[in-house]
C-alpha cells in the first residue's frame, strides 16, 4: 500500500480509480485496458507536473516520507561486503547512526549514516535517526579507521537533529558533534557525504563537512527544522511553509549557496517511487564524486576540503 | 541591559517615590534579587557582591578588565555578504542588523582584540550577546578565522570567549556552515602549536557549543553559566520530565567532565595567564614559522596586518595600540579607559 502526502491527493485518487478498474477487469463490458491506460497516462502527467514544481514545505514531506529509502537500503544496495561495526568504546553502541566496513563498486571503504528506521519498532530502535553523543563518537571512530587504512568514507545524512535528551547533553552532545565536524576536516582520505531525506542542523553537519556534499534532488538541508524556526520567530509553527521557502533548504537552493556540490536526480514521484533508480543514480554521483578525489595526496585532500568551507559565501567579495 | 531599566526602575520608584531616578542607577541581581548599585556592579565587574552571580559583561568592560593596563587593540573584521537570504521574518533581517548595530556599536556578534595579559601577547574572539543574541552567522565565522590567523601570525594564544545562543537562522544553511568554517580556524591555531583556550560565557549553546567553543585545549567556564546544546524547553517538551538540578550549569559540566575549570571573574585574569605561560613555555623551543607565510595568511584574509608581537613584558608595546576605544553604552555611565575595577591587580 502507498502512502500519500496531502499534496498528492489528486494522485492518489487517479491511481486509486487505476487500481479498483484493474480489479474490475474480466467483465468483458467496457474496455478497461483502455480506460486504464487514458488514466495511467493522466495521472503520470500530473504527477510529473506535481514534482516538477515542488515547493520547498513540499520537499520537507518528501523527505520525511515513510517509504523514501533509508541508510539501509543504500547499503544494501550499493555496498559489497558489507561488515556492520558497532560502540564507540565509552558508553554504547548508538543505533541511530550505523556504519561499518564494505565495498562500494569493488573499492573497500567506510561507510556510515544516520538511520531513521521504516516501522515502528525500527523508529524507535534508531530512536528515529536522532543520535546521542555515542552516535558521533562511533563516527569518529569508524572516520579514525578509515585513516588507519587509507579507506575513503561514504556517509548518508538523514536526521531530524540531534537528539535533545538529558542523557545526551550529560555525555557531551556538543562536544560529540564538535569533534566529528573536526575530524571530517582533519580526514586523510576522501569523504564524500550525501544528504538522502533530511539534513537536520549540527546533526547532520557533524558527518558531513567533506570534500564533496552531495544532496538528493527532493531532500532539504536546514540549520533548523522550518517548524522550529517558525515557533521562534514567528511564535507559531503555522508558517513553517513560508518559513521553509525563506530558509533556502532545498538542493537547488543549497547548490547556488556554494553548500552542496552535485544535486542527485530522483525518480518521477520521489526517491520512493522507484529505488533501484534512486540507488543507480545515487551509487553513479558518488563513484563520480569519488574518482575526482582518488590520487589526491591527504595534505592535498586537506587543503582543498578546508579551502571549500573557508570560501563558502564568499564569492562576490573583493575577489 | 534595557530590561533591567525597565524591570528595575519601577519598583525603584515605589520605594522612593516618584523622585528622579537616573537611569541604570541600581541593578537588580537575577540571582538573589537584591538591589546592587551601579557602582558596585562597575567595582565587581558585573558579578553581584551579595550572592556572587555573574552578570552578563558588556564586552568593552570585559576588554578592560582582561588586558594589561585595559590596554587592546581590536582589529577590522572583513566584509561579509549583508542578508545572503534576503531573509524576512516579522521584520527583515537587514532591519534586525541595523538595530543591533545602532545598539551595541559593533558591526557584529563578535569582535577580536589583541594585547596583553600580564604581558603576554593573545589574541581573543569575545562575543556580543547584545548583538542578536550574540548568534552565529557569516560574520562570526570570518571574525573566528580572521582571529586565528592574527593569533598563527602573531604566534599568541588564541582565547575565544563565545556568548551565544547559536547559529543565525536568518542566515540559513551559510550558519550552519560556520560551525565547519570556525573548526577550521581553532584547527590552524592547534596545528601552529599554539595554545586554544575557549573561557565560555552564559551562554554557550547550539551551533556555537557543537562547534569551536567545544574544541578548546583548555575549556574555562564562568560560574553560573549555561552551556548545552539543545535549550532547556526543546528538552523538556522531547523528555516530557522537569530537568535536573543546575542542569546544563558550567558546574553540572564541570561535574560531568566537559570543563576543566569553573573560574570566577575576578581571577581570569590570573587564570588564564598562568596557563599560557605553562603551555607556552614549551611552545617557544620550537623554531617560527617564516614569516612570509603569515603574511601570505593574512593577505589570504585581508585583514589588516597588527604591528609585530612585542617581547614579553614591553612596556612600550602601548605606544602603538591604543587605549579601549569606548566605554560600552550598556554600563550606565562613561568611564575612561582603566576601569581600575580588577581586584586581582
Ligand atoms: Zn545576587
Amino acid at each position: 500500500m502507498r502512502n500519500y502526502l496531502d499534496f498528492e491527493q489528486p494522485i492518489a485518487e487517479l491511481e486509486g480509480k487505476i487500481e479498483e478498474l484493474r480489479h474490475l477487469s474480466d467483465d468483458g463490458e467496457v474496455n478497461i485496458a483502455d480506460e486504464v491506460s487514458r488514466l495511467q497516462t493522466k495521472a503520470d502527467k500530473l504527477l510529473r507536473q506535481t514534482y516538477t514544481k515542488l515547493s520547498p514545505w513540499q520537499k520537507v514531506q518528501v523527505a520525511r516520507h515513510p517509504n523514501r529509502p533509508h541508510f539501509c537500503d543504500y547499503v544494501e544496495a550499493l555496498i559489497d561486503d558489507y561488515m556492520p561495526l558497532a560502540g564507540d568504546r565509552a558508553f554504547a553502541d548508538d543505533k541511530a547512526i550505523q556504519g561499518g566496513l564494505g565495498r562500494f563498486r569493488g573499492r573497500p571503504v567506510v561507510v556510515m549514516g544516520h538511520e531513521k528506521g521504516a516501522d515502528t519498532t525500527s523508529r524507535v530502535k534508531h530512536n528515529f535517526g536522532m543520535a546521542r553523543p555515542e552516535g558521533y563518537r562511533k563516527a569518529i571512530r569508524l572516520m579514525e579507521l578509515a585513516e588507519r587504512f587509507k579507506l575513503p568514507v561514504l556517509t548518508f545524512v538523514d536526521t531530524s537533529g540531534a537528539y535533545p535528551g538529558v542523557g545526551a547533553e550529560e555525555r557531551g552532545q556538543a562536544e560529540a558533534i564538535a569533534r566529528s565536524i573536526e575530524t571530517c576536516l582533519k580526514l586523510n582520505t576522501p569523504i564524500v557525504s550525501t544528504v538522502i531525506g533530511e539534513g537536520g542542523s549540527g546533526g547532520a553537519i557533524a558527518i558531513a563537512a567533506a570534500d564533496s556534499v552531495l544532496m538528493l534532488e527532493h531532500a532539504v538541508y536546514s540549520v533548523i527544522s522550518p517548524e522550529g524556526c517558525a515557533a521562534i520567530l514567528w511564535g507559531t509553527a503555522d508558517q513553517a511553509s513560508a518559513v521553509a521557502e525563506a530558509l533556502k533548504i532545498t538542493a537547488q537552493d543549497l547548490t547556488q549557496l556554494g553548500c552542496v556540490d552535485a544535486i542527485i536526480p530522483e525518480p518521477v514521484g520521489g526517491a520512493h517511487r522507484d529505488i533501484d533508480a534512486t540507488m543507480k543514480a545515487a551509487g553513479d554521483a558518488i563513484e563520480a564524486a569519488l574518482s575526482k578525489l582518488t590520487g589526491l595526496d591527504a595534505a592535498a585532500l586537506i587543503k582543498a576540503r578546508r579551502a571549500k568551507y573557508v570560501a563558502i559565501g564568499r564569492e562576490g567579495l573583493n575577489g | 541591559m534595557n530590561w533591567l531599566t525597565n524591570w528595575v526602575r519601577p519598583k525603584i520608584k515605589a520605594l522612593v517615590g516618584e523622585a528622579d531616578v537616573p537611569d541604570n542607577l541600581w541593578h537588580k541581581c537575577p540571582s538573589c534579587g537584591q538591589m546592587i548599585f551601579h557602582r558596585d556592579l562597575d567595582a565587581h565587574i558585573n558579578v553581584c557582591q551579595h550572592c556572587g552571580h555573574h552578570l552578563r559583561i558588556p564586552l568593552a568592560k570585559r576588554f578592560e578588565h582582561l588586558f594589561d593596563d585595559g590596554v587592546y587593540t581590536k582589529i577590522e573584521l572583513p566584509r561579509v555578504k549583508i542578508d545572503p537570504l534576503k531573509f524576512r521574518d516579522k521584520k527583515r533581517y537587514t532591519d534586525r542588523l541595523k538595530e543591533a548595530q545602532a545598539k551595541t556599536d559593533t558591526g557584529d556578534a563578535i569582535v577580536v582584540a589583541h594585547g596583553k595579559i600580564k604581558g603576554k601577547p593573545v589574541v581573543i574572539a569575545a562575543f556580543n550577546f547584545q548583538f542578536m543574541g550574540g548568534s552565529m552567522g557569516m560574520a562570526v565565522g570570518e571574525g573566528m578565522l580572521a582571529a586565528s590567523r592574527l593569533a598563527v601570525m602573531q604566534k599568541a594564544p588564541l582565547i575565544a570567549i563565545p556568548s551565544s545562543g547559536g547559529a543565525r537562522m536568518q542566515e540559513g544553511i551559510l550558519s550552519l556552515m560556520q560551525m565547519p568554517r570556525t573548526t577550521i580556524a581553532v584547527e590552524e591555531v592547534k596545528e601552529a602549536g599554539l595554545p586554544y583556550i575557549v573561557l565560555m560565557t552564559d551562554p554557550t549553546t547550539g551551533g556555537v557549543s557543537a562547534s569551536f567553543a567545544m574544541l578548546g585545549d583548555i575549556h574555562i567556564a564562568e560560574p553560573g553559566a549555561q552551556i548545552g546544546f539543545a535549550g532547556r524547553r526543546v528538552i523538556e517538551q522531547t523528555v516530557r520530565e522537569t530537568l535536573p538540578e543546575g542542569f546544563q550549569t558550567a558546574e553540572y559540566l564541570l561535574e560531568h567532565g566537559m570543563i576543566d575549570l569553573v573560574v570566577p571573574r575576578s581571577e581570569q585574569r590570573e587564570t588564564l595567564a598562568n596557563l599560557i605561560g605553562l603551555l607556552m613555555d614549551g611552545v617557544k623551543a620550537i623554531a617560527p614559522p617564516p614569516a612570509q607565510k603569515a603574511k601570505d595568511a593574512a593577505a589570504d584574509l585581508d585583514i589588516p596586518t597588527p604591528e609585530k608581537p612585542s617581547t614579553d613584558g614591553d612596556k612600550d608595546a602601548k605606544a602603538d595600540t591604543k587605549p579601549a576605544a569606548k566605554s560600552d553604552e550598556n554600563s550606565g555611565e562613561k568611564s575612561g579607559a582603566k576601569s581600575g575595577a580588577a581586584p586581582t591587580e
